[in-house]
């Protein structure tokens, strides 16, 4: 009996990285619309930045609204909410258009990335129309106030407290490492609201505005020498009864919903500006001759193999997510790849800059400024620990992926 | 945009893994490992007729089915996966290849189809005592003109050299170097003149053999003297055959780790439970998935035989590579004692990896191969 594999279908291999023509009509048209609107002045801003980098916040700002007025911003959004209802391979295409175009480093992360996809699972209609467009146009920027002195990695063990005083929350307690909190208009934060509940009972994921009397942020200095990081402290601060995302005292679902996001897709936008990146600390070593030597090259081909397998692994994750729909606990493996392979490449980027590297930016005596170089291998160091440390990131790989008994707690 | 297989892809899959399941078994596979030929003949015959294994990327001209590379890196995946013994690596990839990239149309057809039919198994013979994967490593040469050539000299770690019926031959022009003047000779393997000796193997599972030229005489295979090119891709093609094997190793260690952290009992608790074992576990995985990305993509850089290919053939085959002999390696770890006997598979997947590692150039030769083809 002839059993050959495949049978009769002899088709071309439908594995294929090359754009449909609907996804090339689509990247053209982000081409196009870059190259009109990526003028001189907005292109000197250049990709670098993100929540680490405040310079030029204002001409940043300027241009991430030219972005929403032409709905950029929200792009995967349905329709019915001013959205492009952008497919997720989509939503790729513009990410990758973006990053070579160089354009200015984004700053709805929080809004856009974080809460957005959070509150169209989980709000009302009303929410939704409410804040939405905002983050469209960029006049409420978020932030997200999840860390406290007593609750990181074992977020359940949140302590800020919101109780209901007629049609509002009164919320007291204090979180911390909340970035951009000295710049945005609203909080989503975790709280709890059952007093008497602890872990992760009892919990709402709550959306309160920054600007009141009962909030006080405090800049908290990074070892980059600037402060995008804050504490913020609660007392008596207010919010309408309505602003719960979800339902009262069952935030934490909502809660890892957006941890999800945060984990999920942002390496996928990313790879293009970490192969920049490479592509700059090469650049040094040639021009200062260390791309000669032989320790080195191999450490710029492992960085150089490292980026490309870190987009080898978004295009399946991303074809996974088309057909599931959903990431799940997987995002964590992304997550733990970028970090690390950044983190490296930072450390990298001080061999290849040798004797020179002991040197930074800026004026004797002066404010600690940082170069790119020096960027890289200073904020890097966070990103094993923001967005779930890589500890916690193996822990839920060897749960949750791999069904490993959980550790005694 | 698309990165995953089709439904066809993956009834292949489960035909070539059922059928490994049943005839590369563990026993099996220590019984052919203890063979100086290393390979059951009859099973080799079955993998041709029942499943047209050895016939699967040929091109149908030349009695194959015309598949693509994503395919044959489907059935190497599963074949990595069972660590089967058999002359595949030798026969398809290697000769196969090297004749379909040097070969004339005339030679495609006279040899491609016993290889297909799997009535002929055949190799390679390229790298020398010198052990060097590159051109500079390749100092056989080739004597006499036209048609009528001998070879005289040593090549060494053939793969299956010793068993084979087929030799492509690997050799240059007198007074030529690097990459001038190298050119493809078929050779019997009974030929006249030709020693042949099978070596001791460090992975038993992959055989290996000294053959001794003196005066042999040889067939051109395509036009002489200008084959660096045809070799090259070879070499590339091999390089992502070779990861997607891997790469089935290493995802096959991984699932023993995985279970023996869940079965195996230490102060009163599931190893895995210990975070220095999750965590190891959790680092496996990481790496195995991305390791199969490579594979994958590197497979399909080979079915579009587009520009991309050496580049991405060197940058997968560094990190699976490295991914497999980690991976490897800490299974044997996280067995602890049992992982160390002979009577546990752990070492037979640490050996192969080793071997693969080595085979076609490790990771460091790969990664000063892609820094100069990316232009650092
Ligand atoms: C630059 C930056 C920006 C940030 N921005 C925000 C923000 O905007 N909003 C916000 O809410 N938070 C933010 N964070 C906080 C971040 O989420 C926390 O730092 C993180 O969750 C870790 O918590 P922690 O700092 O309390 O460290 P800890 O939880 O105390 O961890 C300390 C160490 O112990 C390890 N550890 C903890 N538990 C375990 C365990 N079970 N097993 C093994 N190891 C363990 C950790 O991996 C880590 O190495 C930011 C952090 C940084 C660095």
């Amino acid at each position: 009996m002839e059993t050959r594999p495949g049978g009769q279908v002899r088709s071309r291999s439908p594995m294929d990285f090359r754009d449909s023509p609907e996804e090339a009509a689509f990247r053209d048209e982000v081409r196009a619309w870059l190259d009109e609107h990526l003028t001189a002045e907005f292109r000197a801003i250049g990709g670098r930045g993100g929540p680490a980098d405040e310079a030029d916040w204002d001409l940043r700002l300027e241009w991430e609204r030219l972005l929403g007025k032409d709905r950029w911003v929200g792009l995967s959004w349905p329709e019915e909410y001013g959205g492009r209802a952008a497919s997720f391979a989509e939503h790729v295409i513009f990410s990758e258009e973006y990053a070579k175009a160089d354009a200015p480093a984004r700053m709805s992360f929080f809004g856009e990335g974080l809460f957005s996809p959070t509150l169209l699972a989980y709000g009302t209609e009303d929410q939704k129309r409410r804040y939405l467009p905002k983050i469209q146009s960029v006049e409420e920027l978020w932030c997200q106030g999840y860390s406290e002195p007593d609750a990181g990695s074992d977020l359940s063990n949140v302590a800020t407290r919101a109780e209901l005083d007629g049609d509002e929350w009164v919320v007291n307690g204090q979180k911390v490492w909340t970035t951009l909190a000295h710049r945005a208009q609203w909080c989503f934060a975790v709280v709890r609201t059952d007093p008497t509940s602890t872990g992760h009972k009892g919990l709402s994921y709550l959306l309160v505005p920054m600007d009141q009397p009962g909030i006080e942020v405090r800049p908290l200095h990074q070892m980059t020498g600037t402060a995008e990081f804050n504490e913020v402290f609660f007392s008596d601060a207010r919010t309408a009864k309505e602003n719960v995302l979800g339902e009262v005292n069952d935030g934490w679902k909502v809660a890892m919903a957006t941890l999800g996001f945060e984990r999920g897709t942002a390496f996928l936008s990313q790879q293009l500006a970490f192969q920049r990146e490479l592509a700059g600390i090469v650049e040094v070593a040639q021009v200062n001759g260390k791309a000669s030597d032989a320790t080195i090259r191999q450490e710029l081909a492992d960085s150089y193999i490292g980026v490309q397998i870190m987009k080898y692994n978004g295009l399946r994750m991303l074809t996974d997510l088309v057909r599931k729909g959903v990431l799940g606990p997987s995002s964590s493996i992304g997550k733990l790849y970028w970090s690390n392979w950044h983190r490296t490449l930072g450390e990298r980027a001080m061999y290849v800059m040798g004797t020179d590297a002991s040197v930074v930016a800026g004026e004797p005596g002066g404010e600690y400024s940082l170069d790119e170089l020096h960027r890289i291998f200073m904020f890097s160091r966070s990103e094993t620990i923001y967005a779930g440390a890589s500890e916690i990131q193996r822990n839920i790989i060897g749960e949750r992926v791999l069904g490993l008994p959980r550790e005694p707690r | 945009m698309n990165f995953a297989f089709s439904e066809e892809q993956e009834q292949l899959r489960d035909a070539v893994r059922k059928f490994l399941e049943a005839k590369s078994p563990e026993s099996e596979v220590r019984t052919l490992m203890e063979t100086t030929d290393g390979y059951d003949p009859a099973v080799w015959s079955q993998m041709a007729k029942e499943l047209g294994l050895q016939s699967l990327h040929i091109p149908e001209a030349y009695g194959g089915q015309g598949f693509s590379w994503v395919e044959l890196g489907i059935v190497l995946e599963e074949m990595g996966r069972a660590l089967l013994c058999a002359p595949y690596f030798s026969t398809v990839v290697l000769a196969a290849n090297a004749i379909l990239n040097a070969g004339t149309d005339e030679q495609k057809a006279e040899l491609l189809p016993g290889i297909a039919s799997g009535e002929t198994i055949a190799t390679l013979a390229f790298t020398e005592p010198n052990g060097k994967w590159d051109a500079s490593g390749i100092t056989m040469e080739a004597s006499g003109s036209g048609d009528a050539v001998t070879l005289t000299g040593e090549k060494m770690f053939v793969i299956d050299g010793h068993s084979v019926e087929l030799i492509v031959v690997v050799a240059r022009q007198a007074g030529t170097s690097g990459e001038d003047g190298i050119g493809f000779y078929t050779v019997a393997g009974d030929a006249a003149g030709l020693t042949r000796t099978a070596l001791a193997t460090m992975d038993q599972t992959r055989k290996q053999a000294k053959l001794e030229f003196s005066n042999v005489a040889a067939t051109p295979l395509g036009a002489a003297g200008s084959g660096w090119a045809a070799l090259s891709k070879t070499l590339d093609q091999a390089a992502v055959g070779l990861c997607n094997e891997m790469a089935g190793g290493a995802q096959f260690v991984l699932e023993e780790s995985v279970q023996y952290a869940k079965d195996r009992v230490q102060f009163g608790r599931p190893i895995g439970s210990f975070q220095a074992i999750k965590h190891k576990c959790a680092d496996m995985l990481l790496e195995v998935e991305s390791a199969k990305s490579a594979a994958y993509y590197a497979s399909w850089c080979a079915a579009e035989d587009n520009d991309e290919l050496p580049v991405v053939a060197s940058l997968a085959k560094a990190y699976c590579s490295d991914a497999y002999f980690h991976s490897a390696a800490e299974n044997i770890q996280i067995h602890g004692g049992i992982g160390f006997t002979w009577e546990h598979n752990a070492h037979l997947y640490f050996k192969r990896a080793k071997s693969s590692e080595i085979l076609l150039g490790d990771a460091t030769y790969h990664r000063e191969l892609l820094a100069q083809r990316i232009g650092i």
